[in-house]
């Protein structure tokens, strides 16, 4: 007995595909109509970032992050976004922060529901749950297929890889925070006579804010960590410029391309935790 | 109007199964073994009571005995399994959530052990809390909460964070946020067990003359038999989901109905209980101030008394008069003694003994004890004290009280 049976075989991978398959064939419309919305959004996106001009969107950026976390930042910021500048990598760098934004407000917009509905349903978190474990653990290629097939090559399917790749955190800490605010704060307020809408809205939503930026910050990481990935079917950008490097073996063009992306993930990362400190600060 | 709460055989059980547990229970089963059959856990069982208008109920009992899942009851926070709740004729138990909005926005606020404020809000907008969840104009609810934070002496914390509180204060908040909508009952589950035994008195004290001001019907939670006896007008003994017995503090104390309830007021300290009009007698002489040096010094040698207490026509204390004064008076041939009495001032009816001593009731002369308007009632020597704290006396005070309560009335 040192090999299964040919008998013994569950033949899940043809049942994916299948599935897959009729997705493509009769959902087409359905997918080209996603495709062509989400297009439109990345597009503006990126436009919008490219249509500033540099040292414009410098100042802006690194006036966030003066704002929210401290003048020490916003020289990094500067310094850093003028190297990635330097590399020649600007237009690559918008294309991915393009990217990273829309996964992440559509990761925000779809999360945060998911999350709440979580909140307030243990059925609901019983069946979600290992939902979002498989997704986390599922190796990120694979969701370049389905992904490949359903939108074809190119920035949407980039887009749909790394918003699933990218939301469970948001669904995860939305869920969290909203569950961890004392049962004696939400009591207080049913006691007033606070609908279930108002106590979501007005207290368990605001209380939870801390939770809910943390996880919005990891969902942006997560995201900034599939572009790379993403590239694979056409995403474009920074994670571009790492393939090819990888492709031709260039170990000098790997590496800048590789440094721009930890440069905009070091801002990206610090401003939204600087944003999740002040919703702490307000909450306490 | 109707009562205020009416409370008929009202039951909450947790846990699955809670019919066949009902049965069970109906059947005369005891909370252990409904635990173990159905797993099902009693929190309240066949609970009955009324609350009386601007009362203060108070419910008391142990951790687990059902006092808090009872309170929740009566807003609703725990839907009961059985039996009704009338607030004002209407059955909340019952209620459709439109009804229950209603009830919770505008007649029954409640306020907490653990303060359960708002963390992200200002103090100013916690207290306004339940005014805007009532759709009150912000510029109102803002009037309104900076004016119940005033009256809780908390008027230039409005725009601070609530962290920034100490625990009284925070309870304060909470106390400003349940009134600001102006309800009708107050529900208080334990408000004062989390603060400082120093704080937890002076609240309880500004409670007491909150109450006086506002005439609340409150229903208040403790585990405290002291503060229990302190505030409650009626208290009502809870133990394992069941209430032992309902009744004024002095019942409760002088004739516990079960075992339970005598062995929980064994220990209490009665100086803080039992006060002067309980322990008051009936002055073995009094003197008019129409009555001459003569016939004070009459009354004073058949009763054996060094002094004599003075009242007026309306009965109201003038005054004492000694013996060496009446003799002197005799001597100078005064008729009139009021230049020989000398002031005395009596002790308010619900002073308590804890208090009486040092104020001298336990020196040779007789304290008098004196109605709001002065009225001599009776007076209280050092006997009645020392007879008052032996709890065998309790009883048999009770059967003197009419007497004593005689001299008010003939007053009166």
């Amino acid at each position: 007995m040192r090999e299964f049976p040919e008998w013994f075989r569950i033949p899940l991978g043809s049942w994916v595909d299948s599935v897959a398959d009729w997705l493509t064939t009769e959902g087409a419309a359905v997918f080209q109509a996603i495709s062509d919305v989400l297009f439109v959004l990345l597009l503006r996106i990126e436009r919008a970032l490219l249509w500033l001009p540099w040292p414009v969107l410098i100042l802006l950026v690194a006036i966030l992050a003066w704002r929210i976390v401290g003048i020490r930042l916003a020289g990094g910021v500067v310094v850093g976004l003028l190297f990635i500048g330097a590399l020649g990598l600007w237009p690559e760098a918008m294309a991915t922060l393009a990217l990273v934004v829309s996964a992440t407000l559509l990761a925000t917009a779809l999360g945060l529901p998911v999350g709440i509905l979580m909140s307030g349903s243990d059925t609901a978190r019983t069946m979600i749950r290992p939902l979002l474990d498989l997704m986390q653990t599922m190796p990120s290629f694979v969701y370049l297929i389905p992904a490949l097939m359903l939108f074809g090559l190119g920035r949407v399917p980039a887009l749909m890889a790394t918003l699933v790749y990218a939301i469970p955190p948001v669904i995860r800490l939305t869920n969290l925070g909203i569950r961890q605010v004392s049962t004696s704060v939400v009591e207080a307020a049913r006691s007033f006579g606070s609908t279930t809408m108002q106590i979501l809205f007005w207290v368990q939503i605001p209380l939870a804010m801390p939770t809910i930026m943390a996880g919005i910050n990891q969902t942006i990481m997560m995201a900034l960590a599939m572009v790379v990935i993403a590239s694979m079917i056409g995403a474009g950008g920074l994670g571009d410029e790492v393939l090819r490097a990888i492709g031709r073996l260039e170990v000098g063009r790997g590496f800048t391309g590789g440094i721009s992306i930890v440069i905009m993930a070091i801002i990206i990362d610090r401003i939204t935790a600087g944003l999740g400190e002040r919703s702490q600060h307000d909450s306490t | 109007m109707a009562a205020p709460i009416r409370i008929e055989g009202l039951t909450k059980i947790f846990g699955p199964r809670q019919q066949e547990a009902l049965r069970m229970l109906d059947g005369g089963a005891t909370k252990e073994e409904v635990l173990k059959k159905p797993r099902a856990t009693v929190g309240i069982y066949d609970v009955s009571f009324d609350v009386e208008e601007g009362e203060v109920f108070v419910v008391m009992g142990l951790s687990g005995s059902g006092k808090s899942t009872l309170v929740r009851c009566l807003n609703r926070l725990i839907q009961p399994t059985r039996g009704s709740i009338l607030i004002r004729d209407e059955n909340v138990v019952e209620m459709d959530e439109e009804a229950l909005r209603e009830l919770r926005l505008h007649r029954v606020s409640m306020v907490f052990q653990q303060f359960g404020l708002f963390p992200h809000l200002s103090v100013r907008e916690n207290v306004s809390y339940g005014l805007k969840v009532r759709g009150v104009s912000r510029q109102e609810r803002m009037e309104k909460a900076d004016a119940m934070l005033e009256s809780v002496g908390l008027g230039e914390w409005a725009t601070s964070r609530v962290g920034e509180l100490s625990g009284g204060m925070q309870q304060r908040v909470g106390l400003a946020r349940a009134l600001a909508t102006d309800p009708d009952i107050l529900l208080m589950d334990e408000p004062f067990s989390a603060l400082d035994p120093l704080i937890r008195r002076e609240m309880q004290d500004e409670l007491t003359e909150l109450h006086d001001e506002l005439s609340k019907t409150i229903v208040f939670i403790t585990h405290d038999l002291d503060e229990a006896l302190q505030i409650g007008d009626r208290i009502a003994v809870m133990k394992d989901g069941i209430v032992h017995q309902i009744g004024t503090p002095e019942e409760i104390l002088r004739t516990p109905s079960t075992d339970y309830v005598a062995e929980f007021v064994d220990g209490v300290n009665p100086w803080g209980v039992i006060n002067a009009e309980h322990v008051m007698d009936e002055p073995d002489a009094i003197l008019y101030l129409s009555e001459g040096p003569r016939t004070a010094l009459r009354k004073m040698s058949v009763a054996q008394l060094s002094s004599i207490l003075v009242v007026d026509r309306g009965r109201k204390l003038r005054g004492i008069l000694t013996a060496d004064a009446a003799a002197e008076a005799l001597e100078n041939g005064d008729t009139d003694i009021g230049p020989y009495v000398e002031d005395l001032e009596g002790v308010g009816a619900d002073v308590t003994l804890e208090e009486l001593v040092p104020m001298g009731a336990l020196s040779q002369h007789p304290l008098p004890v004196v109605s709001e308007d002065n009225r001599l009632m009776g007076v209280v020597v050092r006997a009645s004290i020392l007879d008052g704290l032996t709890s065998q006396h309790g009883q048999s005070r009770r059967t003197e009280e009419p007497a004593a309560n005689g001299i008010g009335a003939e007053a009166k």
